[in-house]
């Protein structure tokens, strides 16, 4: 049986505190999809929710309020990353409450 | 690729490694190899979408590379949903039950156990929640706990990756190029 729980903490850990250019702050929220300032809010709220509707002009606009390519690149892995962890753990609740193992 | 650094940004080893793909493979490096290599020290899942695709699993390898297809098809992500027909397609070594899926998931010819739990994950994908009653339909077909965990292992690696895929606009690949990354994938796995 595969297990991904220590691999999926470990995955969290390093794109919320592992070194990166954009602050902490910034990744978390961003992963969190909450407490974000414009621009970042509603970019980060594409990725979580029709990362498919992201354009150029979106990717324009946080370069335009001063954010580099590489602090944007690390947004959108921590907003990706964010979302599918809330979706991967409502699922295991669902399973446990089905269970009745949770 | 819709960051210049994803395209130019990596180490001078990534890059050598680049050309030997190029020369060797003969087809351009894909996206989803130049993500994989920018900056591992900030973002490396490959060992867990290796463990969620490759490790032990009472689901086939193909029926996991159906699950990334169909869970890349419910989050419209072009790149994956090539990438992973393909490889389940070649796995299962039968192209039509994966294009029947993809199609119709409620006609195509697979197991009940498999179909329902493609339902929930797509579910999970479509809405971002999923309930106790959807999971006592799969468990009621004969799905265990582990397999059911598996199959949401499957889907976080491609509910992350699409995203990615998708903000990043990856490009998609020549049949040709997108059949030998199957064989790849198949091969060596995603590590």
């Amino acid at each position: 049986m595969s297990d991904i729980t220590a691999l999926h903490s470990s995955l969290v850990a390093q794109v919320l505190e592992g070194e990166g250019r954009a602050s902490s702050e910034i990744r978390r929220a961003a992963f969190d999809n909450e407490g974000l300032a414009e621009p970042v809010h509603t970019f980060a709220h594409k990725v979580a929710y029709g990362a498919r509707t992201v354009t150029d002009a979106d990717i324009g606009t946080l370069m335009k309020a001063g954010f580099s390519e590489d602090q944007i690149y690390e947004i959108v892995v921590c907003a990706a990353v964010g979302q599918a962890t809330r979706q991967y753990k409502n699922a295991l609740a669902a399973l446990g409450a089905a269970t009745g193992r949770n | 690729m819709r960051l210049a650094i994803l395209d130019h940004g990596h180490g001078i080893r990534a890059k050598a490694m680049f050309v030997l793909i190029r020369v060797f493979s003969g087809h351009p490096v894909v996206d989803a190899v130049k993500l994989a290599f920018y900056r591992p020290s900030f973002y490396r899942a490959g060992g867990l979408t290796q463990e969620a695709m490759r490790g032990q699993s009472e689901w086939s390898v193909a029926d996991r590379e159906l699950m990334a297809a169909y869970v890349s098809k419910m989050n419209e992500t072009e790149f994956c949903i090539a990438a992973h027909t393909a490889t389940s397609a070649l796995a299962y070594n039968d192209g039509a039950k994966v294009s029947a899926t993809l199609a119709d998931l409620e006609t195509a010819p697979l197991t009940e156990p498999l179909r329902a739990t493609l339902r929930m994950l797509g579910k999970l994908t479509r809405e971002n929640n999923v309930d106790a009653e959807d999971m006592r339909r799969v468990l009621a077909v004969g799905v265990s706990e582990q397999q059911i965990k598996d199959a949401l292992a499957v889907a976080f690696a491609f509910n992350v990756t699409d995203r990615l895929a998708d903000a990043f606009d990856f490009a998609v690949d020549d049949p040709a190029a997108i059949n030998a990354g199957a064989k790849y994938l198949l091969a060596r796995g995603y590590r």
